[in-house]
């Protein structure tokens, strides 16, 4: 940075001399300290990781836990072997299908529609409307299903009013990536594909589609990893229970974040708390395993930013 | 990509000043491309309608328990649903204090973490300690709760209690012996900032990474050190990016439920109450998730917790409105 000018030559102009103490002081202490900040944060993250591994980890290695619901002879003395959270996996994972199910053509087609059709006014509400909903709180979206579902309509809940909540939530996030991965696709291509004849429908099916694919995919299950994790909408739409239940048309339907909260009200007993931790262990992996997934997958997109 | 779920690199013009992509209009106007516009346009419709519905459902559904209501609404501290006497300021006041504390907390780490990132980070760093800070948005807030209500706040107490100590004749930082065990708004307000901080950097790190190469080398020539460098051209382009990023990660803060609802102590009906930040307390979120599912038979019950949904549903939907609002005036000005 600095010249090696024999110092008979430098100009004797004040404050060029060189770079001031205070200066040099102020450059380094930034540096300290963004450097202190990002160390900082990992705090956190090591630390929850740490706290869920060590006290959950072991509930996951018992066969009963993937095999068995918590029904089981009544009595509050039992052990490991005899109850699991099977239901609770199964119900998650089952919610989170019903989910994406939904939420994923609505979110693709709307990223379609963002890219390919819309234009001026029009695209901009759409845009402006996929913004909101992505801050709508889980709780609000929760409170909205309960009020058409049973305040209107008049109907029972059932495990599917907490997916539809959850439609509310993953909607904005698997557009806005859809969105980007469809910019992404070289306009080249689709000129290409007009160019042979090829109407527009089947440029974008047969063309834009299967370039961006993947990137279409690590977005839904970026956004299917951040539903799964939710518990506010089950909390009122989706009542706990013990048994296992495959049917997310009837009845009441457990899952990890609402096993979690049920037991965490008893942690001081110790079976309770290793199901607590061993539920948050299993719904950590289960939600950073999508996302690593997703990640993976994203390494083999045939358009990059 | 990142999985906080927001980016705003798509409203921008690509490097190259290409604008993005809108309607070609390449359509022949064949069945298969009129079904095919049908379909997406319905798609984008409705998203539209759903956001329009919730505001209108929550309205419609609020107002039975509105008029039945005996306190009033926006005056009154209670929330009782039956009988019927609910007024929002308590939840107002710990809702919003609580998120303006993790504000306060998380937007300085989030700017210099993205700073990090994008200007001092080796390169080999660069990208994994994105994809670390982002995996801190991939935890689910009840594993949030869990750890701060079980593991962290016990280990905050002593900390409290020097605050209260030292600064203990500031108004707000009053010490409140009633809640015991660290689960204050401030404490929620710390756990709140951590959850925040993925949304807020990885925004702030999209826009510090578009800082124009010439206005950076511009800064340098001109003989300013690093820190110089960033002070002059980094942060007066980031700051529309990083001020919008703070209020989508102050709306993130706002409508968290089930880490406040498992960390803070909630007040019985009735008992004193303080302005301060080591009170405990109810957000309209946590209030919400804890009662709500015991009213769920009851519709009139219900109604009161809609309405107060529907205060948090604005309150979000003005916090958003300002965020874009931000980002689209900074869009008037780099194109």
């Amino acid at each position: 940075m600095t010249t090696t000018t024999p110092e008979i030559e430098r100009p004797i102009v004040p404050g060029l001399g060189g770079r001031s103490a205070s200066r040099t002081v102020k450059n380094t202490v930034a540096t300290a300290a963004v450097w202190l900040a990002f160390l900082i944060a990992l705090i956190p993250l090591v630390w929850i990781l740490w706290t869920v591994f060590s006290r959950g980890f072991g509930s996951l290695l018992h066969v009963s836990w993937w095999q068995k619901d918590q029904s089981g002879a009544g009595a509050p003395a039992f052990d490991h072997s005899l109850r699991g959270a099977r239901h609770a996996v199964v119900g998650t994972l089952l919610m989170g299908l019903a989910t994406a199910v939904i939420a994923i053509p609505i979110a693709v087609l709307t990223a379609i529609y963002l890219v390919e059709y819309g234009r001026g006014r029009v695209a901009r509400a759409v845009s402006f409307m996929v913004d909101i909903m992505s801050g709508i709180p889980s709780i609000v979206a929760a409170l909205f299903v309960y009020a058409v579902w049973v305040t209107t309509l008049g109907w029972t809940l059932i495990p599917l009013c907490s997916s539809l909540a959850l439609v509310l939530l993953m909607v904005p996030v698997v557009t806005r990536s859809s969105e980007e991965m469809i910019k992404l696709v070289p306009n080249e291509l689709r000129e290409a594909s007009y160019a042979l004849g090829v109407p527009k429908w089947r440029t974008i099916l047969r063309v834009v589609l299967p370039t961006c694919f993947s990137g279409i995919v690590t977005g839904a299950l970026l956004g299917l990893a951040r539903v799964m994790g939710e518990t506010a909408p089950l909390l009122l739409l989706a009542s706990y229970t013990q048994y296992l239940n495959q049917n997310v048309f009837s009845g009441s339907m457990a899952a990890l974040p609402t096993l979690i909260n049920t037991q965490s009200l008893n942690i001081a007993v110790p079976i309770a708390a290793d199901r607590v931790w061993g539920a948050a262990c299993t719904l950590i992996i289960l939600v950073l395993a999508m996302n690593l997934l997703g990640r993976f997958i994203a390494r083999f997109a045939k358009v990059h930013k | 990509m990142s999985s906080t779920g927001a980016s705003i690199i798509d409203e921008l013009p690509g490097p190259d000043g290409r604008r993005p992509l809108s309607g070609d209009q390449a359509g022949t106007g064949r069945l298969g491309d009129r079904i095919f516009k049908a379909a997406a346009s319905g798609a984008g419709g409705i998203v539209v309608v759903l956001v329009v519905l919730v505001g209108a459902f929550l309205l419609i559904t609020a107002i039975p328990a509105l008029r039945g209501n005996t306190a009033n609404f926006f005056t009154s501290r209670d929330f009782t649903t039956s009988p019927l006497h609910f007024g929002i300021v308590q939840l107002l006041w710990t809702t919003v204090m609580s998120s303006i504390i993790a504000l306060v907390i998380a937007v300085p780490f989030a700017i210099a973490i993205a700073l990090f990132l994008t200007q001092y980070a080796p390169r080999w760093l660069a990208r994994p300690g994105a994809a670390v800070i982002d995996l801190l948005a991939a935890v689910p807030s009840i594993v949030y709760g869990l750890w701060g209500a079980y593991v962290v706040a016990p280990k905050f107490v002593p900390v409290q209690d020097a605050i209260q100590t030292v600064f203990g004749w500031v108004p707000f930082l009053k010490g409140v012996p009633s809640v015991s065990g660290g689960t204050t708004i401030l404490f929620v307000g710390l756990i709140l900032s951590i959850m925040i901080l993925p949304i807020i950097t990885a925004i702030s790190r999209e826009v510090f990474a578009q800082t124009p190469m010439t206005h950076k080398e511009g800064a340098i020539a001109l003989g300013a050190t690093k820190w110089e460098m960033i002070r002059t051209a980094v942060l007066p382009f980031g700051k529309p990016g990083v001020i919008s990023a703070s209020m989508l990660g102050l709306g993130r803060a706002l409508g968290e439920t089930i880490a406040v609802m498992l960390i803070l102590s909630t007040i019985p009906n009735g008992a004193p109450w303080t302005w301060s930040f080591f009170n405990g307390g109810s957000t309209f979120a946590s209030l919400i998730a804890s009662n709500a599912p015991e009213a769920i038979s009851d519709m009139r019950q219900m109604g009161a917790y809609i309405a107060a949904g529907l205060v948090l549903f604005v309150l979000t939907f003005v916090v958003n409105v300002i965020a874009r609002v931000i980002i689209e005036r900074r869009k008037a000005f780099t194109e």
